[in-house]
């Protein structure tokens, strides 16, 4: 594809990642907080005590100042593929078009529906009718999570779709497939589990501070049980999802496993690194740097986690350049010529069939069909372009990692004080909680952080890379909308800031009853 | 059950859902309407309270059929949805960041140390009733009017001018920018008489309702001009045809008009939406006192026909409903900027649930409205935006 100007993909990318990093901000808050107001929100309804009426009420004022800035950062996300992305929209659109169109039927009407209702509610229908629109708005606001990840698991794994010569796209084949494809259902368990952890430490958190200034205490000890509770249930869920979703990647995307944990040369036993820094990378330049100046690892553990065969064989990003024969990895330079074999075939396929000559269309057919599966690479000439950026991924992979076994801890602890009632005598304890709201935040974009730098530079793994996905347009109109978005976000981002904190810091509940 | 349906009758249908949704986002567009008002009819706090707070129930509604409307047309033409976004950029971009900048609004007007104040957000939801309608309806006019790019054998798509789609609206050297501003001025007028009919409505208040009536007749005038010139515009002007056989393109004198003779349905049907407009406008105005509240089901489901009425015009009988000026042959159909089959028929079955979804956005809308919005709520209620 014409499409080598590198500098429109690297400000589109720029762009589509700033974007979506802001949108991400608020959603996994939505989709926690959400939840745990409808749990609030049940239990004012079966015990009838006021407190937990008011308890509701605060967590949801602050739910509706992150989800106006959720929705405003969502359309644009919505349009980005057609604006910013066409080429990708036509390649796959006929795959990918689908569950975002879904998405919007399904999810984004219950959402906005009875958002108005749950809000503007309470006087105006019954008890019951209040309820359940709440519950509404958590499913509504979960299913079009599930939606967008089937979308983005997609272009992980490609699945249930073949190419059409003549239209030259891919078309969907099954759609089973694609919904319930493991890395779609991997993707979706981890990513929501992960958001109710997140939500869980901002309630606590914000709890916490309560609890150090002496204020509605009665509120706050309440909202840390159902808080810490949910929490450590969800983190829990998230470690195995995320192990999940790891073996997964090291099935569909081995590249992007080997940059996980930094692995540049392949072995038997391999150990997992708990910890590390970098030191120089390795490159075609310079093959004998050193790639770690520090590294604590686990023997045999990233073997076994992968496998579950503490000797099995884990290829490292040598070994997928240059191949291995041993063990069956055909080398980047195998997978670039026929590619570009692929891509031959194709255009004399065309051709052939402009003309009417059957015959040569076949033979065309049948070779890039035998090709088809290294496709992308053909735009390729350098393998080592196809690496993608290791330290962030794994740095990025290392912090959220970390900060999941931390959040367990925290919430153990959370559990433990307030039900014996010793929170307030834990001000080491309550300081922590109010300190862990950024990493949550942190270990949340981290992973979208590997998720989508880890497969680079794929658009959809091995079949379309980034730099043809991108619009026919001037790269200074991408410039402009990029420093647009980042100053328009920017300013709605401090504006919801300091509108919560205000609500926080003005929130007066006297009340025990 | 929709696998017997032909390739043809699978895009015929998505076509006809994709001009439902337009139809009602046109009628939602009531909001923006309403937000360009809200100065006009309110005179002091307590009244622009009201009217931002009738508004603020339902601008996520208008606001997610638009992004519906984005992805079902996503993954029904694909074709479209990539020439046209990819290539008008700027109309597109200003549109969404008048969407932005909306979605914020209602939620942190009034709330405290919000960094911007009030005024801002209120000049944010006036540009976004502004911006939204007339580049909406300036956009929907390139169906008929056409637009500059062309599509290679990859189908890539590439815009013929540099201004990304600006031209559409601001080359005044052509004609069709023009037919194009038409429109968009008429949905802009449209939308505000509607949200005066919406006030009266929802609003239990004697003072605002005086103020709204007078306002549908002064927008209502206006709609009338504009909406007038561009149905004229339409019905005499070249149209772009394509052969159903070939595939090949061309331009053909009154096309529009044929296109409403050979369907008589869709001709009755546009009949009836203007009529329905025009009664409600009538009735609303000139009988205020035993009217005045229904008139927004007649005008609003006026223009849901119309509009739904207008978009089958452009997509049916063999007509490329996203024309290029500067490429025939690359012009849009739904036969050949589709999804494929399969596609079509799973798109089908999920859209089996768009009755659902109607009916309980209509049973919360009901729950909602049964009770009016007053001054006295506006003073006590501390859930006010
Ligand atoms: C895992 C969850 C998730 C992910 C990965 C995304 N979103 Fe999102 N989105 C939501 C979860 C969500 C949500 C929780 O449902 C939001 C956030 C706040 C809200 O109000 O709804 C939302 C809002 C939201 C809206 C506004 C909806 C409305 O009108 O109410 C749009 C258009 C999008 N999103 C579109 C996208 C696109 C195109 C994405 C992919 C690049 C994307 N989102 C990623
Ligand atoms: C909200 C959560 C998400 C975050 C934080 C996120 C993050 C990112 C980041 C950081 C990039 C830039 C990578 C690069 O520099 O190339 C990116 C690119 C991209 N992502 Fe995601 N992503 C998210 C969700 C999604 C989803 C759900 C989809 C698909 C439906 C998606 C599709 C894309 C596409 C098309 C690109 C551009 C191509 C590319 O640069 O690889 N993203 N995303
Ligand atoms: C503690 C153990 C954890 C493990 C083993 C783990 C594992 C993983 C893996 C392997 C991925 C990449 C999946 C892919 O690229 O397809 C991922 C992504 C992600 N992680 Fe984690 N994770 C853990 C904890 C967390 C925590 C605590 C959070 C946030 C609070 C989090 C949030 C995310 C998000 C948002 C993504 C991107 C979505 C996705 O790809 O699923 N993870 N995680």
């Amino acid at each position: 594809m014409e499409i080598l100007n590198t500098a429109l993909v690297d400000w589109s990318r720029a762009q589509f990642a700033l974007t979506a990093l802001y949108h991400w901000l608020f959603v996994p808050l939505t989709l926690g907080t959400s939840f745990i107001i409808a749990i609030m929100e049940t239990i004012y309804v079966k015990t009838g005590k006021d407190i937990w009426k008011r308890i509701t009420k605060f967590w949801m004022t602050l739910f509706a100042i992150n989800f106006a800035i959720g929705v405003a950062t969502g359309i644009i996300l919505e349009f980005e593929f057609g604006t910013n992305w066409s080429n990708y929209s036509w390649f796959v659109g006929d795959i990918f078009g689908a569950p975002l169109a879904i998405e919007g039927i399904m999810a984004f009407f219950l959402e906005s529906t009875f958002f108005a209702v749950m809000f503007f509610g309470w006087n105006k229908v019954s008890k019951g009718f209040h309820l359940t629109s709440t519950w509404l708005v958590a499913i509504g606001s979960n299913l079009s999570a599930l939606w967008i990840l089937v979308a983005n698991a997609w272009m992980q794994n490609p699945v249930g779709m073949h190419f059409n010569p003549v239209t030259a796209r891919n078309e969907m084949l099954d759609f089973w497939n694609i919904l319930l494809s493991p890395t779609a259902i991997n993707k979706f368990l981890h990513t929501i589990s992960s958001s109710y952890v997140l939500s869980a430490i901002f309630v606590m958190g914000v709890s916490a501070w309560f609890l150090l200034k002496k204020r509605n205490l009665a509120f706050a000890k309440r909202s840390v049980i159902v808080a810490a509770t949910f929490g450590l249930i969800m983190s829990v869920f998230t470690v195995i999802t995320g192990d999940e979703s790891a073996r997964e990647v090291h099935r569909v995307q081995p590249m992007k496993f080997a940059s996980l944990e930094g692995l540049y040369y392949g072995e038997n036993n391999a150990p997992l690194a708990v910890f590390g820094i970098f030191d120089r990378t390795p490159s075609p330049y310079n093959p004998k740097a050193k790639e770690f100046a520090v590294k604590i690892e686990i023997p045999n553990l990233l073997s076994y986690l992968a496998t579950f065969n503490p000797h099995a064989y884990i290829p490292g990003i040598h070994d997928l350049v240059h191949g291995n024969d041993a063990h069956g990895i055909i080398s980047y330079y195998d997978r670039i010529k026929m590619g570009k074999i692929a891509i031959d075939a194709l255009k004399e396929f065309q051709l052939a069939r402009k003309a009417a000559n059957d015959s040569v269309a076949n033979a065309s057919l049948k070779t890039f069909e035998e090709n088809y599966k290294y496709f992308g690479y053909g735009y390729y000439n350098d393998p080592h372009k196809l690496i993608p950026d290791v330290p962030l991924v794994f740095y990025s992979f290392h912090t959220m990692v970390g900060l999941g076994f931390y959040f367990i801890l925290l919430f153990i602890f959370g559990i433990i004080y307030a039900i014996k009632d010793k929170l307030t005598k834990h001000r080491w304890f309550l300081y922590f909680a109010l300190w862990t709201i950024p990493f949550a935040w942190i270990a949340s974009e981290a992973g979208w952080m590997v998720n989508e730098f880890g497969r680079q530079p794929w658009v959809v793994q091995d079949y379309m890379p980034t730099l043809s996905a991108v619009s026919n347009i001037n790269q200074s109109s991408v410039i402009i909308t990029f420093f647009l978005f980042l100053v328009t976000f920017t300013a709605l981002l401090i504006a919801e800031i300091r509108i919560m904190l205000k609500q926080i810091n003005g929130h007066k509940d006297g009340g025990t009853k | 059950m929709f696998e017997k349906l032909s390739y043809l009758g699978l895009q015929e249908y998505w076509w006809a859902i994709i001009a439902l949704l337009g139809g009602i986002l046109v009628f939602m567009l009531f909001v923006q309407g309403g937000q360009t008002l809200l100065h006009r009819l309110g005179k002091n706090e307590t009244e622009v309270k009201m009217l931002v707070n009738s508004l603020g129930r339902k601008w996520d509604l208008t606001f997610t059929t638009l992004v519906v409307f984005g992805g079902a047309s996503f993954a029904s033409f694909p074709l479209f949805y990539s020439t046209s976004f990819g290539g008008a950029y700027w109309v597109w971009m200003i549109i969404l960041f008048a969407f932005i900048i909306q979605a914020v609004s209602y939620e942190y007007r009034s709330k405290l140390n919000n960094f911007l104040g009030k005024k801002t957000y209120d000049a944010f939801l006036f540009i976004n009733g502004l911006v939204a309608t007339i580049f909406l309806g300036t956009a929907v006019a390139t169906f008929f009017t056409g637009s500059f790019f062309h599509i290679n054998s990859m189908h890539h798509s590439f815009w013929d001018t540099s201004w990304g789609g600006l031209g559409l609206a601001l080359d005044f050297a052509r004609y069709a920018t023009y037919v194009n501003l038409s429109l968009g001025l008429a949905v802009f007028f449209l939308s505000r008489t509607l949200a005066s009919m919406y006030f009266i409505n929802n609003i239990d208040d004697k003072v605002v309702a005086e103020r709204s009536h007078q306002a549908i007749i002064k927008n209502a005038i206006p709609f009338l001009v504009f909406f007038l010139f561009f149905l004229f515009n339409v019905i005499f002007m070249k149209g772009f045809n394509y052969d159903p056989k070939t595939m090949v393109v061309n331009l053909e004198s009154f096309k529009y008009w044929h296109n409403l003779m050979d369907m008589p349905v869709v001709f009755i049907l546009l009949l009836l939406g203007i009529v329905l407009v025009l009664w409600g406008i009538f009735r609303g105005y000139f009988f205020f006192e035993k009217c005045g509240r229904k008139a927004i089901w007649f005008t609003g489901l006026g223009t849901v026909i119309t509009v739904f009425s207008l978009f089958l015009t452009i997509g049916y009988n063999h007509t490329s409903f996203y024309p290029s000026v500067t490429s025939l042959q690359s012009s849009l159909s739904i036969q050949n900027a589709s999804s494929s089959k399969y596609t079509l028929i799973a798109m089908s079955y999920v859209s089996l649930m768009i009755p659902f979804v109607l009916a309980y956005i209509w049973y919360a809308w009901s729950a909602m409205n049964k009770k009016r919005i007053t001054r006295k709520e506006m003073e006590e209620d501390p859930h006010t935006y």
